[in-house]
């Protein structure tokens, strides 16, 4: 056992390191640094850039674009990307739907999505949550009715982040209703957004943000050639994703950025000296210590292509209580100037960066929601680990 | 970077784990905790004959000349069998000193004896009102003739009453509190003037007050330089520290087995009690600080084997907060779920409950290092 970066190691990241410094704009830098909303060309921006370099996806096998890294080398360069202020890589199509893709499409669908999912050619969302379906996913309704060559699709989709920027999206639907067993009936479709009948609606949340939206399918005409896997095999892909979902979720590398930026604002607040403020950020600071290490001891056991199994539950659960502890943090460095929001007057003097504090507190109580809220996590736990 | 353990490790691990699961059940162990000496002879014959008291030493004394995570599989092995035998304090504590701080003769004339089984140590450190503040040494070492004389108090020296050497820290310089003017002194446990008075913890290992009056310590007993023993005294409470938290992995390891063993066979309300969602969630944060407690105790392991002082101090620290956290968190919460059966002491959960208690405490607690880590950051 070594943890220590071997000389090809520290050159690798030397070169990614550099490579990012003559590649991200500073503008867009400092929009990721004070928490600005990306735009879609500004996100899609970014994941064209890494393709072209030839590093958006390097998880992949090597035939469709993959980079053959080993684990410490991904790990490396998302470390750097984090410590940088890159803007996140959208997950939805190359950390989500290609896997789905490469583990159950068909031949014709991989030629037809791998290749404009690897350039950032359409935006990717996810169509799974419902009204009704949240942490008991399998409880969805959403309608697909097979006519013909195509499904119609009818019902709605909720918690859809980014469903604004969506070209396409990938949704679980029942094609039939009347199993015994919920989980059976599922179906894994492949959905264009400009199809007729879809209607996407912003949903403002807790820090007045728009980030997730409903969308709703009235009588949608679906391809049947964009059904993934066997129709009613929905689930077992679903399961399958569920683990690459919450595989980006522990986010260590923006953790340790984020809790820089605590250390500095807390000097510049006075409240290093206040061991009742340091000794909870150690606390916090050692978790994340921990968990790094925990997070590349779990990545050594996944070489090999085994997918990620309930040890990325533990990493998501550990990881967003980080990110979440940083945020109260943070969101005390402001101390009384924290509601401030936004002037009224447009043109106001305003101190954008603190503004950004409280509501970046309120934003971030989702990450243990979303995903599989923490509480599910720990029944997968219990179960696939521990066998209760 | 990697995570394997090598081929020699991989040995090392089985050996002492079958020599553990045969030689070291519950059952020995309470025999051996029993007897007058608290630990046993026979134990620590067959701790020299497969090599475990060599690990850290150089080949030049017939060590293993391991790395210090060599020595996590051992104290992760011990910490599981909750092993009483003083290796810590002869192998982590004494054997490290004359290891790092021993002149070459020092060295010759001890590390091949302790190596074989026999020769044991203990440092002699605490006193009655330092707490954990290393500086805080008042015992004195008075010039006299060609050597010095030592006065004072030591408390509950880890294995002091079993040790032939006490490493003795006393001031030869400077005020109580000073970094400065601190010495370190190999002392024979039999040496006129050290009285020793042994004692059985809680947790079963044996600690002693070690009594000095009008010790003689010749010139060749100074380990180091005169004076200038505090760096020394650091470096090896360090390792000590991280030593206790790699036990501590291993003691959490019992705890998380034997708990979760237990939801899964004992039943009430008809049904066997992990089918409770309550009890799940505990038990899978039980399983969280098991394996935040490994990463931290490997990551301490491996920096002070390479880092700078400044870098050691910090990471040790950092480990030792979250052994403490997770040591209390599970201990507390295997005695809960283990119910009225978790109090008793024919359990071994019991057991490791008291030593898990312990090691929170050893080598200073959580707030001891969150300020200490505070001065490192």
């Amino acid at each position: 056992m070594d943890l220590n970066y071997s000389p090809e190691e520290t050159a690798f990241r030397d070169e990614v390191h550099a490579w990012i410094e003559a590649n991200l704009p500073s503008d867009l830098r400092d929009k990721v640094l004070s928490y600005g909303e990306l735009t879609k060309d500004e996100l899609l921006g970014w994941h064209k850039t890494l393709a072209k370099k030839g590093w958006i996806a390097p998880h992949w096998p090597r035939e469709w674009g993959g980079t053959d890294w080993t684990v410490v080398q991904r790990y490396i360069f998302e470390e750097e990307c984090g410590a940088a202020g890159c803007p996140p890589i959208v997950p939805f199509g190359v950390r989500m739907c290609a896997p789905v893709l490469l583990r159950f499409g068909t031949d014709a669908q991989k030629q037809r999505f791998l290749p404009r999912i690897y350039n950032g050619d359409d935006f990717w969302v996810q169509g799974y949550s419902e009204p009704g379906a949240g942490s008991d996913l399998a409880s969805l309704k959403t309608r697909a009715v097979r006519d013909g060559d195509h499904y119609v699709v009818t019902g709605q989709k909720i918690w859809t982040t980014l469903g604004h920027y969506g070209d396409w999206i990938f949704c679980l639907v029942r094609t039939d209703p009347k199993t015994e067993k919920r989980q059976d009936g599922i179906s894994f479709l492949l959905v264009d957004m400009k199809s007729p009948g879809i209607t996407v609606r912003p949903i403002v949340l807790l820090d007045q943000s728009r980030e997730v939206n409903e969308v709703f399918f009235d009588d949608v005409a679906v391809p049947a050639e964009n059904l993934v896997h066997e129709e009613n095999k929905g689930w077992t892909v679903a399961k399958f994703l569920l683990g690459y979902e919450r595989m980006g979720t522990g986010n260590i590398a923006v953790c340790k950025r984020e809790l820089a930026r605590v250390k500095e604002l807390a000097a510049r607040a006075g409240l290093l000296d206040d061991p009742r403020f340091t000794d909870r950020l150690t606390r916090v600071e050692v978790e994340l210590m921990a968990l790094e290490i925990t997070n590349l001891r779990f990545l050594d056991q996944l070489r090999g292509g085994r997918p990620p199994g309930a040890e990325v539950s533990l990493l998501k659960i550990k990881g967003t209580e980080i990110q979440q502890a940083l945020t109260e943090l943070m969101m005390q460095t402001a101390g009384p100037l924290a509601p401030i929001f936004r002037p009224v007057a447009p043109d106001a003097p305003f101190d954008a960066f603190t503004a950004t504090l409280f509501p970046r507190y309120c934003n971030v109580r989702k990450a243990t929601i979303y995903a599989g809220s923490n509480e599910i996590q720990r029944n997968i736990i219990a179960k696939a680990t521990l066998g209760l | 970077m990697n995570f394997e353990y090598s081929d020699e490790q991989r040995l090392l691990s089985d050996t002492l784990r079958k020599f553990l699961g045969t030689g070291y059940s519950f059952d020995a162990r309470g025999k051996i905790i029993a007897s007058p000496a608290g630990f046993s002879d026979d134990v620590w014959a067959a701790l020299a004959e497969m090599g475990v008291l060599s690990v850290p030493f150089d080949a030049v004394y017939g060590g293993f000349g391991g790395t210090t995570i060599d020595m996590l599989i051992v104290f992760e092995a011990f910490g599981e069998a909750l092993v009483v035998e003083p290796y810590l304090a002869t192998v982590g504590l004494g054997g490290r000193f004359v290891a790092r701080g021993g002149s070459a003769e020092q060295r010759a004339r001890i590390l091949p004896a302790l190596i074989q089984g026999k020769h044991k140590m203990a440092f002699a450190q605490t006193e009655v009102d330092a707490r954990w503040d290393l500086r805080r040494v008042t015992t004195r070492a008075t010039k006299s003739g060609d050597g010095w004389v030592l006065e004072g108090d030591k408390r509950a020296v880890l294995h002091g009453g079993s040790a032939d050497t006490l490493v003795v820290s006393a001031r030869t310089g400077g005020a109580p509190d000073d970094a400065r003017g601190i010495s370190l002194f190999l002392v024979e446990r039999t040496a006129p003037g050290v009285a020793v008075t042994d004692y059985r913890g809680l947790d079963n290992l044996r600690v002693a007050d070690v009594r000095l009056s009008g010790v003689r310590a010749g010139r060749d007993a100074l380990l180091g330089p005169e004076g200038d023993g505090f760096g020394l005294i650091e470096d090896v409470v360090d390792y000590a520290t991280t030593l206790v938290c790699g036990e501590a992995v291993g003691a959490i390891k019992y705890a998380h087995d034997a708990t979760l063993d237990y939801l899964k066979t004992r039943r009430q309300f008809g049904v066997p009690i992990g089918s409770f969602q309550a009890l799940q969630h505990r038990m899978v944060d039980i399983l969280i600080s098991y394996e935040q407690a490994r990463s931290i105790a490997c990551l301490a392991c491996v920096k002070i084997d390479t880092a700078d002082a400044a870098e050691r101090r910090r990471v040790v620290s950092a480990a030792k907060i979250k052994i403490a956290d997770a040591a209390r968190h599970v201990s507390q919460e295997a005695v809960q779920l283990h119910g009225g059966m978790g109090m008793t002491e024919e359990l071994k959960i019991s057991h490791t409950f008291r030593r898990l208690t312990m090691i929170a405490q050893a080598f200073g607690d959580a707030d001891h290092h969150l300020a200490r880590f505070g001065a490192a950051s």
